[in-house]
């Protein structure tokens, strides 16, 4: 069976659309990141510090009601969610509503304990981390994205040519950004788990990126005159197939994470569900595009001085 | 049989056994008697996230280590400068850092300077100077030995609390320092993690002290070397907590360094549990002396700085026994036992970090990711069969002998696997077949160009070889970072994606090709199911 025949489809020719389309989710990506430095975005405890407690009742309960037992014991701002599945109760605290680690749990625990007494619940997972922690995990973060980012630069440019490194690279934070944006704009937690998430797939875009690459390699030394764009395009097309079907697979596997995974990990599989997509686009809308952007220059540059 | 495809049979043969020895205690709940010696035994190990259990970062407050030294250097040198006959006003701690000793005149001062040089050698002396009409001098301690001190308090309080944890019955309990003054306490699958907290957190200084019953404790003034402490006790029937305040003497007796154990006993008059402490030769003897001199008065015996009890003594106890009553529970004087046993911690210590993640949601994490796990392995295959078919078949015999491997490769390292390292198994599945579909790529377009199968089956091989190594490396790339940097899950994750993509390598390079081989290697196939 095959999804595609024989393609030829002008993506090079596309490209100023596609520039448009990646330029607002780019700036989208880094007002997200600037909102999550400046910690406006809804940031995980992980990195913010705090309390984070999901609790299990037997009964129904309903947010407000939680939510007015809590305040009556004294911890004012908190984020509450509820897990539909199972009678679950997310409780987020942060870190300048309680004071010390161990002692907001606790509170929380009194006061339902005391204003639902007919409700029982068992504590299914507490974390806490205090304010000096989560800033060095921001820290240790943000040097291993720059280490990766930078690992992945200069293993593109040895195998390939600087052009293409800038290519893939620009592809990689282009998905990265991507997977902000959305995060941001769906107000979902920015946690260690989806700093995970954008780390793998940078490795899964930029997997896809070398193999389109790789061919456009191959045929440039088959075709030596040929007109840049239409190396590119053919290239394209005929990993196209290719580039469907993996992503299709992973799409599947990542797939059955988000609907069957349960609640822990539900984001961080949608974080890979959005960078599957993304990182598929990239790789033959955005990568290879700037490649022969530069390449044009290059020759430009080279004809004034002929 | 083509050459070289025994070896290669023999290759995944060998690694298909190996891994399922190594998961056989995995998967066998009870292993027969005579799977010992030399079998491996270890079951894969499951992170908190999926077992249940608690993470916690603990800091020493490596400061208050110092603090408590330069405590005992005052306390000593007040009892050397009393049995010399040199009189002073006063000798305390002043700061973090020094000690500060007021002296009535110069000479006293010139002696007691010369003394201080040959019993202190490694602290500083400042100068002599007037301190409201008093001779005044400062003992500071070195940058160095006080860098010292805070290092050994790290250790020291790795120790006791590993003791504690020892004793509180965890098994395979990971207690680690990382950094300058933090230590990282992990236990699996414990019940009761509120208990173990506490259990841990509690620095557990015992310190027996007079009770200066001359001073009522509303006084609106109490002397320097005196303080308030409050005796807290609950009331068994209404739960009610009430704290009665005593003045005590600051300086402490008899401190719980000089204990050699610490059991639970239960007063078979009250049958209330208490905790029986026995002394070392050195405490015996203070005791002794103690409660000799100081028959009808009464004494409290203060943990971190709250009173348990504070009886009157009746008569001289020699022998180096004494016991702690108060308002104990079964659990909390078995505790208290744990932690008097194990020692003080030289420090308080903080938590700054506690993740804790209930038997419950362990197992259901477990469960989901398996399920997402199975799902995403009928689905990846349903599809590739259909579209690839019969190569198709073998590239999910490829996909299934990766998952094999791979668990295989976790049991044997002694990995953990987390939520998110079943999660990295979950994408590598989706992932695991790309080199396939590469190489199948490169057959198609080969077969179209009129090649025979065995031709494209090798062109496609051959050509898609580098790009294999390429996509496989930058993914390396980012697991080798991942690893680095993270911690707990993160770090599970990386394990499992990095193993998973050399293994990988493997078998889209070795076990998919030999499979290809054995059916194409006359070359006089005419068709290929692609």
């Amino acid at each position: 069976m095959e999804l595609l025949g024989k393609t030829n489809i002008d993506f090079i020719g596309k490209r100023n659309i596609s520039f448009v389309i990646s330029s607002i989710i780019a700036i989208l990506g880094i007002v997200g990141i600037i909102q999550i430095a400046r910690g406006a975005a809804n940031m995980g405890i992980d990195f913010s510090g705090g309390t984070s407690m999901q609790l299990k009742f037997a009964k129904p309960i309903s947010m407000a009601d939680a939510r007015t037992a809590l305040h009556k014991h004294g911890i004012a701002r908190v984020d509450l969610q509820e897990i539909k599945d199972g009678n679950k109760l997310l409780i987020k605290i942060d870190k300048n509503a309680g004071a010390t680690v161990g002692k907001s749990a606790d509170a929380v625990k009194a006061s339902f304990s005391s204003e639902f007494a007919d409700n029982p619940y068992v504590v299914e997972s507490t974390t806490e981390i205090g304010p000096s922690i989560g800033d060095k995990l921001r820290k240790d973060t943000l040097v291993a994205v720059a280490i990766s980012l930078l690992g992945i630069i200069l293993y593109i440019a040895w195998r390939f040519d600087f052009k293409f490194g800038i290519g893939a690279t620009v592809a990689t934070i282009h998905d990265c950004l991507a997977m902000f944006a959305v995060f941001y704009l769906f107000n979902k937690e920015i946690n260690l788990l989806f700093i995970t998430a954008v780390l793998t797939i940078a490795g899964y875009s930029l997997t896809d990126t070398v193999v389109v690459f790789d061919r456009i390699r191959e045929n440039l030394h088959k075709n030596l005159k040929g007109a840049m764009q239409t190396i590119f395009n053919n290239s394209i097309n005929e990993v196209l197939s290719r580039t469907i079907v993996t992503s299709l697979t992973v799409f599947l596997a990542a797939a059955s994470l988000f609907l069957f995974g349960g609640e822990v990990i539900h984001d961080f599989s949608l974080a890979l569900l959005i960078g599957v997509l993304v990182g598929t686009y990239s790789s033959v809308f955005v990568a290879s595009p700037i490649v022969v952007l530069l390449e044009n220059r290059a020759l430009a540059k080279q004809g004034d001085k002929a | 049989m083509p050459k070289g495809i025994g070896w290669r049979f023999g290759l995944i043969g060998i690694f298909i056994l190996l891994s399922f020895l190594y998961l056989t205690p995995t998967l066998v709940p009870k292993l027969p008697s005579w799977w010992s010696g030399l079998l491996p035994k270890d079951k894969i190990h499951l992170g908190l996230d999926l077992q249940g259990g608690t993470h916690l970062v603990l800091e020493v407050d490596t400061q208050k280590a110092v603090e408590g030294t330069l405590d005992i250097v005052a306390t000593d040198l007040e009892d050397t400068l009393t049995s010399k006959n040199l009189h002073f006003k006063r000798i305390s701690r002043t700061g973090s850092d020094k000690v500060t000793l007021v002296l009535y005149e110069k000479g006293t001062a010139d002696t007691v300077q010369k003394l201080l040089k040959d019993k202190y050698p490694g602290y500083e002396q400042s100068p002599l100077h007037d301190e409201g009409g008093f001779v005044a001098l400062d003992l500071r301690v070195s940058e160095k030995d006080a860098q010292d001190r805070k290092d050994k308090a790290v250790q020291q309080a790795l120790e006791t609390i590993r003791n504690r944890i020892d004793q509180f019955g965890v098994s395979e309990p990971i207690i680690q320092r990382e950094g300058v003054d933090h230590i990282v306490v992990q236990l699996p699958g414990i019940k009761d993690p509120q208990r173990a907290i506490e259990l841990i957190g509690r620095t557990a200084r015992l310190e027996f002290k007079m009770v200066r019953e001359d001073i009522s404790p509303s006084a609106a003034t109490i002397p320097d070397d005196s303080e308030i402490l409050k005796e807290k006790s609950v009331d068994p029937a209404t739960g009610a907590v009430s704290e009665t305040p005593f003045v005590l003497q600051k300086k402490s007796l008899i401190t719980g360094d000089l204990l050699t154990d610490a059991q639970v006993r239960i007063d078979s008059q009250f049958n209330q549990p208490y905790v029986a402490i026995e002394f070392n030769s050195l405490g015996a003897k203070l005791f002794d002396q103690v409660t000799a001199a100081n028959v009808g008065k009464r004494f409290a015996i203060v943990l971190d700085n709250n009173i348990y009890s504070a009886p009157v003594i009746r008569e001289r106890i020699s022998g180096g026994s004494a016991q702690i009553s108060g308002n104990f529970t079964e659990k909390t004087a078995s505790d208290l036992a744990i932690v008097l046993r194990a020692g003080a911690l030289p420090a308080p210590v903080k938590i700054i970090q506690n993740v804790t993640v209930g038997p419950s949601l362990g197992q259901d994490s477990i469960n989901k990711g398996l399920m997402a796990g199975l799902i995403g392995v009928v689905l990846v295959v349903i599809f590739m069969t259909i579209y690839y078919k019969l190569s198709g078949l073998v590239a999910n015999l490829g996909m299934v002998l990766n998952v094999v491997y791979l668990m295989g490769a976790l049991a044997a390292l002694g990995a953990t696997l987390t939520l998110p390292g079943i999660a990295a198994i979950v994408l590598l599945i989706g992932m695991s077949v790309d080199s396939n579909v590469l190489i199948f790529e490169r057959i198609r377009e080969e077969l179209k160009l009129g090649k025979s199968p065995k031709a494209a089956l090798d062109a496609g091989y051959d050509k898609a070889f580098m790009t294999i190594m390429d996509s496989h490396i930058t993914t390396l790339i980012t697991a080798a970072v991942l690893f680095q940097f993270g911690t707990g899950p993160v770090k599970g994750f990386a394990v499992s994606l990095s193993l998973g993509v050399i293994i990988n390598l493997f078998t889209s390079l070795i076990g998919t090709k030999v499979t290809f081989d054995l059916f194409l290697h006359k070359g006089t196939a005419k068709k290929m199911s692609i």
